[in-house]
């Protein structure tokens, strides 16, 4: 399990993240909703090891997650941020290779072989597996991107706005993809996402940050709800329940209800 | 002469593909770059057995006896020392070029376009006139020290510009090359070598013979050691946080490479003198037909520096013979021209 305590991050006197704690469910979704500037992202480079924590810990499992030597940790945790290298000429099947790096460092074994296919399949990418990154289209390459993160076998995933700049139907293939990988591989799946209606359908846990601070958290059935939604985005939900699931209309406030 | 190549192997390629069995492409591809790498290896060995040959003076192969005379003299104290130093020049600059690229992620860095060969002249030309008794080896110090010096000062001014256009970088690398440049002039100047400095920077290999050169293979052990680093160096081209977050000593890597391209170019400075375009030809060549993956295409990367600088000396030593012209203008006309082509090519996709 990773968990966070007493997680903070200054830029000189500024700070976007003050004493954040929490403990994210194992082998489930976890959506960090909230506002541009809330932290969110902050939140996850921090868990990536990717910024240094001002104060805190981040814990996986019982140990300091700083403390791991970086290739150990990129054996438990994984990070995907948004569209990476983007002027690297490799193909498909090449990128996905290099999720193999933190175990092989590049001389890969007939596993690594079967994890790379297994993540290309995962994905529906095999017939793109020799294209060439700078040839496909951007929600193909956020695929190949994260198939590289699957392919590095971690048991907690930490993916930066995953749906960025994506058409619809990308959106919902790498959302299904994100389920999947919980409920048939039993990963733990932590991303910053910024449309509510994806967070409410698709995950599990909610964690809500508001100006560098927890607003809410728990489950989505929970948490999903109008005057907590109301609060953090200061805009006026309705949400409507259906058999499929659920839609957080925020499209058209009704006047004067926003403040 | 690469490009006939290659448009015969794609032509290939599609053939195949066309015909069925379309999930082999990696082994085709493979394939293709194995194929590449061999024709070249061929016009190498024929381009080799053309530069032993040439020179003002005429070898009388028949005469040649192994050990003695003056054919043999001719062969081990000139001709071959040349066509060595030739050869692992090309290689390292090539391979310095690629290094340079993965870690700035920017396609038109090379030692010449990021100050790292002005820097280098600027230690020779201190250790020169400071450290007259230093050797070879003294100079070659110098000139690394400064090269690895402003190499670092260089990556820390790309890291600190928010804007990362692809054009921008290579010309902060040429102004501050300029700068450096301008100040082993303004040295040059004040210790009145101004006429001899010009003459013996520009890259020339006419004037290495035996016991003038050894320190050339040097770079051998550098393009082994990049080699087994390879994979390292795709990733560091990915970026600082996709490195890190593969857990890869980004840090490490990256001082790594410098320490590389340092060695690399201090060396070839020191012997032949300073080489353009080479570190940005090869490498753009082989990523655009063969793509980034370092572990396939540095055979290949190698091979092309090699076989380009060979090229271009044979050119140099052919225009105005018995006389020649340095490499560093055939090379830099060579190559000049070479790239302007790629990025006009570029321009139109």
């Amino acid at each position: 399990m990773i968990s966070v305590r007493n997680l903070s991050k200054y830029y000189g006197a500024r700070q976007v993240l003050s004493a954040t704690s929490h403990d994210f469910p194992p082998g489930q979704i976890t959506s960090v909703i909230g506002p541009n500037g809330a932290g969110k992202s902050t939140l996850l480079m921090l868990m990536a090891r990717l910024l240094e924590p001002s104060q805190g810990q981040v814990l996986l499992g019982q140990d300091d997650a700083t403390l791991m030597p970086i290739n150990q940790y990129a054996q438990n945790v994984a990070t995907l941020r948004q569209s990476p290298g983007l002027n690297m000429r490799l193909t498909v099947a090449e990128l996905v290779a290099f999720g193999r790096f933190p175990y092989s460092r590049g001389s890969l074994t007939q596993d690594d072989h079967r994890m790379i296919d297994e993540a290309l399949n995962f994905l529906s990418l095999a017939p793109l597996r020799h294209a060439y990154l700078d040839e496909i289209s951007g929600g193909q390459r956020q695929l190949a991107f994260l198939a590289m993160t699957i392919a590095q076998q971690t048991s907690v995933l930490l993916l930066d706005e995953p749906l960025n700049n994506l058409d619809m139907k990308h959106a919902v293939h790498i959302m299904q993809s994100l389920r999947r990988l919980c409920d048939e591989q039993g990963r733990t799946v932590i991303l910053v996402i910024h449309d509510v209606n994806f967070a409410a359908n698709y995950s599990d846990h909610i964690l809500a940050l508001k100006a560098g601070e927890v607003q809410f958290s728990g489950s989505t059935h929970d948490t999903i709800d109008e005057s907590l939604l109301r609060d953090l985005y200061e805009l006026d939900f309705e949400i409507m329940n259906n058999k499929r699931g659920c839609v957080c209309d925020y499209f058209t406030p009704r006047l004067g209800a926003s403040q | 002469m690469f490009a006939t190549n290659y448009h015969l192997q794609r032509k290939k390629r599609m053939n195949t593909r066309t015909q069925g069995e379309p999930a082999t492409k990696t082994t085709d591809n493979r394939l293709a770059v194995a194929a590449i790498n061999r024709r070249m290896a061929y016009l190498l060995i024929g381009l080799c057995g053309v530069s032993l040959m040439l020179g003002a003076h005429t070898i009388a192969w028949a005469d040649l006896s192994i050990g003695s005379g003056e054919a043999w003299l001719m062969l081990t104290a000139s001709r071959l020392p040349r066509l060595v130093a030739i050869l692992l020049t090309g290689i390292g600059l090539a391979v310095s070029g690629v290094i340079l690229q993965q870690m700035v992620q920017n396609r038109f860095v090379e030692p010449g376009t990021s100050g790292g060969l002005d820097a280098a002249k600027l230690g020779i030309l201190i250790a020169l006139t400071q450290i007259p008794t230093a050797g070879k080896i003294g100079q070659m110090l110098l000139a690394l020290a400064f090269c690895l010096a402003t190499s670092l000062v260089y990556i820390a001014i790309i890291r600190r510009i928010q804007f990362k256009n692809t054009t921008l970088v290579p010309v902060i690398g040429l102004m501050y090359g300029g700068l450096l440049s301008a100040c082993a002039e303004f040295y040059a100047y004040q210790y009145n070598i101004m006429q001899s400095m010009q003459g013996w920077l520009l890259g020339d290999f006419s004037k290495v013979v035996q016991g003038q050169y050894e320190v050339i293979y040097l770079i051998l052990p550098i393009v082994a050691v990049t080699y087994l680093y390879a994979h390292r160096f795709t990733v560091m081209g990915m970026g600082e946080e996709t490195a890190k977050s593969l857990g890869l000593g980004y840090t490490t890597t990256a001082a790594m490479g410098l320490m590389l391209v340092a060695i690399t170019v201090s060396v070839t400075v020191i012997s032949v003198g300073a080489i353009y375009f080479v570190g940005l030809v090869i490498p753009n060549l082989v990523a655009l037909h063969y793509g980034d993956n370092l572990r396939h295409t540095l055979p290949t990367v190698a091979l092309g520096g090699a076989l380009l600088l060979l090229a271009c000396d044979i050119v140099g030593r052919l225009l105005v013979y018995p006389f020649e012209v340095p490499i560093g203008l055939t090379a830099g006309a060579i190559g000049g021209a070479i790239f302007l082509a790629l990025i006009l090519r570029g321009d139109q996709r």
